[in-house]
């Protein structure tokens, strides 16, 4: 099952009702996923020369100010932290790597679930409603969103085996659908330095296209190679800094549907996710060719 | 006229009152609204009713249905009109992927595209696109016809064994055991006669028949390498 939901306005006047349009859409794929839900929200663009990092930490009163306190120390840097339920929102202007280094070397039980200038990952087990209100999302604004709503197959349920999955600098990755060959890659992956959290077949696909765009490949091109090297079913809808893709396996197997309207376009596992969003009614609807690459923004 | 609001009830409210009529009733004609995509609307009919919906449905809408002439005023889910025995379904915008699957008899009707698995294992209903079809359509179909105005994806009519397929546009591919098969003046007037029921506007001669070249399932010794 699982359920994935992605929601990108054209109309910009509408950015600071995202949340309020997209809560519903994910907390309507309850019922295809009630075991961890994830979205990845695109706002707030971090100015020159700073990065902006999601870090998460199982236990919810995790004092934030020490990794503040610490980075800033450690680095010589500026670094702000901004705590949103289990998560924290960490803009420094010191290098991802080296904040990366120092949060494994000192507190390795911080996962860095996102990095980049305007992406903020939450996610979390537990059913959609739960984890929308814990990382306040309907009060959300921003420029587009994806979600996730996980029925686990494929491995446990855990926080970090949640969706989205980071992809690089702006990128995540949400999956409907399971990998086959995700074993004998994540070996291959491994051996190019890639590093593995979970036993997870999306983080797979999520490391395959984080080594492809780290070649050079562009998003389009890493996702037609992603098509010729991911061996099962899925529906991929993938973020990006200015809007999101979808792509599905070549036998389609995994629902999704499309729809456009003037104002927004909105991708879902099944269109009721979309009905409530206004002009859902007049919207162009439609649902996605297999292994065709469908991108809004400037994917 | 009955107007059923599906944000102030239910589906199986929805269902259930339609199964309920009895087959002298007067309530023959419906209208639901905003049906939000919800799945399974207007399934399992068993009466001349007509119900129209006013809006996109999710899964299944007008599955199983006998008798009834159910039109969707936007855009179908996955699996419209399945196993339907007879009867009329229309849908005016585009369906999702298995539209009309294992279908024993009557009429569906897409104004726009369907998607992949168009008339899967299809039993003798008639379905006819406006637009285009996806891949592995008319998959194992059986009995009935198969019209699509537009182009067929990948695959087309895999493993078929009596069902016709005929084909306005560019076929990707056949599927095993598929053919092009001659169009004869019986053709064409089936085919004239299915448009017009349909009232979708195309020419019959411009199309092409495709069908089983019926070596698959008709087992031969010779033929073991195309299963």
């Amino acid at each position: 099952m699982c359920g994935i939901v992605g929601l990108y306005l054209k109309n910009a006047k509408l950015n600071s009702k995202l949340g309020k349009m997209f809560t519903p859409m994910l907390i309507e794929m309850t019922s295809r996923g009630p075991d961890s839900a994830g979205v990845a929200i695109y706002r707030d663009k971090v100015g020159k020369g700073l990065i902006k990092l999601t870090l998460a930490h199982d236990d919810p009163n995790f004092s934030w100010k020490i990794v503040d306190a610490g980075v800033e120390r450690a680095l010589k840097c500026d670094a702000r932290v901004k705590v949103i339920g289990n998560h924290a929102l960490l803009v420094t202007d010191a290098r991802e790597q080296d904040v990366i280094k120092w949060l494994d070397d000192h507190h390795p039980e911080v996962r860095v679930v996102g990095s980049g200038k305007m992406i903020e990952i939450f996610k979390e087990v537990g059913l959609p409603v739960d984890v929308a209100k814990k990382f306040k999302l309907e009060e959300s604004h921003g420029s587009h969103a994806i979600g996730h709503t996980r029925m686990a197959t494929e491995s446990a349920v855990t926080t970090a085996g949640s969706h989205p999955f980071a992809t690089g600098a702006d990128l995540c990755l949400v999956h409907n659908g399971s990998l086959s060959n995700h074993n004998r890659l994540r070996q291959e992956l491994k051996r190019h330095g890639l590093k593995f959290k979970t036993e997870n077949d999306t983080e797979v696909a999520a490391a395959y296209f984080t080594w492809q765009l780290r070649n050079g490949k562009g998003l389009k091109e890493a996702l037609i190679e992603g098509v010729k090297d991911l061996d099962g079913f899925y529906t991929f809808c993938i973020g990006t800094a200015d809007g999101f893709a979808v792509v599905r396996d070549p036998i389609a197997c995994k629902h999704a549907v499309l729809a456009e309207t003037e104002d927004w376009v909105a991708m879902a596992t099944e269109y009721r996710a979309i009905a409530h969003l206004p002009g859902a009614n007049e919207a162009r609807i439609w649902e996605p060719a297999p292994q065709t690459i469908y991108t809004w923004g400037h994917a | 006229m009955i107007e059923f609001d599906l944000q102030k009830d239910c589906v199986r409210a929805l269902n259930a009152r339609l199964h309920s009529l009895p087959k002298d009733t007067n309530e023959r004609r419906w209208i639901v609204r905003n049906p939000m995509g919800e799945h399974a609307i207007a399934c399992g009919l068993d009466l001349p009713l007509t119900v129209e919906i006013e809006g996109h449905v999710g899964f299944y809408c007008g599955g199983m249905n006998k008798h009834a002439e159910i039109q969707i005023n936007g855009h179908a889910g996955p699996g419209v009109a399945e196993n339907m025995m007879s009867g009329l379904v229309r849908v005016k915008g585009n369906a999702s992927q298995s539209a009309g699957a294992t279908g024993n008899g009557g009429l569906l009707i897409i104004h726009g595209d369907a998607s992949s698995r168009c008339g899967i294992s299809m039993k003798g209903i008639d379905i006819v696109v406006g637009g285009s079809v996806g891949h592995m359509s008319a998959f194992m179909a059986q009995r009935g016809n198969l019209v699509v105005c537009g182009d067929a994806g990948e695959a087309l009519g895999d493993s078929i064994y009596e069902a016709r397929l005929y084909i306005q546009g560019k076929v990707e591919s056949l599927g095993a055991d598929c053919t092009e098969k001659e169009m004869k003046e019986d053709h064409y007037q089936e085919l004239a006669a299915l448009l017009e029921r349909a009232q979708i506007n195309a020419i019959p001669n411009k199309f092409r028949r495709y069908g089983s070249a019926r070596k698959l399932y008709n087992f031969n010794v010779d033929h073991a390498d195309q299963y």
